[in-house]
């Protein structure tokens, strides 16, 4: 497997996330002379001592105003492993951009301020971060200087985010006190803190499991283009579906159902391309393991296009035109019941209907309460009427096959992340 | 550290299922293809995701007429080994009838923009690839994989579609297009990594050879008909090499030894300095050059 880990981080205004991925990468080593060089010049004319947050911020408008909008994305490595890290604003307008570093993570670190504890952002971070199964929570008490490395302090916040936590259903969550100011256990374990005996923030990603190994689970590959090369040499018949293996192992020989039409078949050939300067071909392999982007022939000349989705004949999801899920509002225009919408599923696009919103979830009380209309950042569970079948799996066991996309057919604007409930139908 | 084989094999199948989002969802994508490093990696890689087929996109070349000769070389050899179609978009041709003027320090990098657009819209393109990576730049590292720009080209960092999973949303107005950038979480090393694994030709100027040149603000910018010394500066014959390949005028060597892809592997990890940094003198302009550029419309 990959020793890649993908981390993103999420946390409210000012409590210091540019400056902590500032002082990450750059007591990693990641931040090469002419980038310390510039934050030097750049710190000095504001006549200020080195600001860790400008290895990041890198939009004017975020440099003007102190504060992270967009998303960026930092790639650094350490003799352990190497690191793609989504670096997420903290402002509730923004939410939408924790929402996306958070999807593909495997570690989220969430950030309070040592000196104010737990606010609504905190929560709806843990909520975004349970709702998307990130496998691990960190969360970094960051500020631990400006409260005297009180215990007492960290102890307090650790256990209050551990309540919610548990009600949000996150079963891995650490708490580290650091400062990313001084730099305290974020690389360095810190002489302040010696009533803590965890990990330091670094120790902690260098030793984190990625994403559940999908390798193991039934066979989901949804075709995402055919190739049909039409040429006078030996590929003339070649038919080939492309795609990427979303769960599962796909072998020669396998029996398969291609979905939604059901029709039964077994794999007959998979190809890895081999390209020279000159030429372009094939050559067949036994098989191919889930993240792996390949060609597929099947033995019968059966109807399969983009969107159709080749399962394991012993495990097919079947089809739905129906969903319940979980989803979190993107967009400033309210959700209401009747809304049309398009549906990104895999590599399907369709038209759907909102039939019915049945709750949203309440920050305070992590409860269900009743909504008619989901606004932006909430988080709500939703009924869809899809005009074409879906070959769809719960979240909760495929994040591939059971995630989607609402989009506005008008503008093309991303509306919403949806995940599918599973049969209890739990909001998280 | 060493990048392993698997994490190198998470890249390209990551990139391979990009160009398939575009070939299956856009009427006309292009891949925008300079001859420089990246843009022969994003072909390599777009050729692997349609093998046995060829590559179902045009490329197209903004260029700013201070190639290097070695360069556009490769590229038209490419073009015609691959039986690919090739648009070029030619700056130069923009002076001559005047639709643009010669900067005065004149560097060509920043007069790219235009040509780009109206190419863009003259071939009605509504997917344009680009090799831009995130490690490269401030302004890079907040860009999504697709990135949707208005009719004028534009750029709104503020205005971003959250990009969720790997749920890519390609969806545009007429006159809008999209930006795609496959090689978005590959590392200047991941580069040079999979060029040794898959043995990828390059142009010669990416490795060390002898040139006359000469220093101006930390760089080695090489002696030619668009870049001359100026009083005080100095010229020597150093063994040089590009870490990137752009404008002759504003784009630097640096000093090294390194003759294959596996020397330069090691020079790249070893490196204190990053490309743009040891390269691009017009990203040095100013605090948010970058920015500034895309917000334009540059790629």
């Amino acid at each position: 497997m990959s020793t890649l880990l993908r981390l993103a981080t999420a946390g409210s205004v000012d409590d210091g996330k540019s400056t902590l991925v500032g002082r990450l990468l750059h007591d990693c080593k990641a931040i090469l002379a002419d980038q310390i060089a510039h934050v030097k010049t750049v710190s000095e004319a504001r006549g200020g001592d080195f600001d860790f947050a400008l290895l990041t911020d890198g939009l004017r408008a975020e440099r003007e105003q102190g504060i992270t909008i967009d998303v960026a994305y930092r790639y650094f490595a350490t003799d352990k492993r190497s690191f793609i890290l989504a670096d997420c604003p903290g402002h509730v307008q923004y939410t939408r951009n924790t929402v996306t570093g958070a999807s593909t993570a495997d570690v989220v670190i969430i950030l309070v301020d040592a000196r104010h504890g737990v606010l609504e952002q905190t929560r709806r971070h843990l909520a975004v971060a349970g709702l998307l199964r990130v496998p691990h929570v960190v969360l970094a008490v960051n500020k631990i200087d400006l409260v005297d490395y009180d215990e007492a302090v960290f102890t307090k916040i650790a256990e209050s985010v551990n309540e919610v936590a548990d009600q949000l259903g996150i079963a891995d969550l650490q708490a580290i006190p650091v400062s990313a100011l001084v730099g305290d256990n974020v690389v360095e374990r810190s002489a302040q803190t010696a009533w803590y005996d965890g990990p330091t923030l670094l120790e902690l990603l260098e030793n984190a499991t990625g994403r559940t190994d999908s390798s193991n689970q039934p066979l989901r590959f949804p075709v995402q283009y055919v190739v049909r090369p039409q040429t006078d040499d030996e590929y003339r018949d070649y038919r080939g579906y492309t795609g990427t293996v979303a769960s599962g192992t796909v072998s020669v020989g396998d029996p398969v159902i291609v979905l939604p039409a059901g029709r039964r078949t077994t794999i007959a050939g998979i190809d890895r391309p081999v390209v020279t300067p000159t030429s372009t071909a094939v050559v067949e392999r036994p098989s191919a393991v889930a993240g792996e982007a390949v060609t597929v022939r099947l033995a019968d000349d059966i109807d399969v296009a983009r969107g159709s989705v080749i399962v394991a004949a012993e495990a097919s999801p079947g089809t739905r035109r129906e969903l319940a899920a979980t989803v979190s509002w993107l967009s400033d225009r309210p959700l209401t019941v009747g809304a049309r919408v398009l549906i990104k599923h895999t590599t399907t696009t369709a038209q759907a209907i909102v039939t019915k919103i049945t709750g949203a979830l309440d920050l305070d009380t992590l409860g269900v309460i009743d909504a008619t209309e989901l606004h932006l950042n909430d988080i709500g569970k939703v009924q869809l009427k899809i005009a074409a079948p879906l070959a769809a799996d719960p979240y909760s066991s495929n994040a591939i096959t059971g995630s989607f996309l609402l989009i506005d057919a008008h503008d093309g604007w991303t509306l919403a992340a949806g995940m599918i409930d599973d049969e209890e139908g739990e909001l998280l | 550290m060493s990048i392993t084989v698997t994490e190198l094999d998470a890249l390209e199948s990551e990139s391979i299922f990009v160009f398939r989002e575009v070939a299956a969802e856009f009427e006309r994508p292009v891949i925008l293809f300079s001859g420089g490093k990246d843009s022969i990696v994003m072909l390599h890689l777009a050729r692997k995701a349609f093998a046995p087929a060829g590559v179902p996109f045009t490329l197209l070349h903004v260029d700013t007429g201070h190639n290097f000769p070695e360069v556009l070389a490769y590229r038209d050899a490419t073009v015609e080994q691959l039986g690919l179609r090739l648009e070029v978009a030619s700056v130069e041709e923009y002076i001559a009838d005047g639709r643009l003027r010669e900067r005065t320090d004149g560097t060509r990098n920043q007069l790219q923009t235009i040509p780009l657009l109206d190419a863009i819209n003259a071939h009605r393109f509504d997917a344009v690839f680009g090799g831009g990576r995130r490690d490269e730049e401030r302004a890079r590292a907040k860009e999504r994989i697709f990135s949707l720009r208005d009719e004028f080209g534009q750029w709104d960092p503020r205005n971003q579609r959250p990009e969720l999973w790997s749920l890519y949303n390609g969806r545009h107005r007429p006159g809008e297009h999209v930006r795609v950038f496959p090689l978005s979480n590959w590392t200047e090393l991941d580069v040079w990594h999979y060029i040794e694994r898959e043995q990828i030709p390059l142009p010669s100027i990416y490795y060390a050879h002898e040139r006359e040149v000469f220093e101006r603000d930390g760089m080695l910018l090489a002696v030619g008909p668009y870049s001359r010394p100026r009083d005080g500066e100095t010229v020597s014959s150093r063994q040089v090499r590009y870490r990137t390949v752009g404008d002759m005028s504003c784009t630097g060597a640096v000093a090294s030894t390194a003759t294959s892809a596996a020397e330069v592997v090691i020079e790249v990890a070893a490196s204190e300095i990053t490309e743009r940094g040891a390269t691009r003198a017009d990203d040095r302009a100013s605090e948010a050059a970058m920015e500034d550029r895309k917000r334009e419309g540059y790629f």
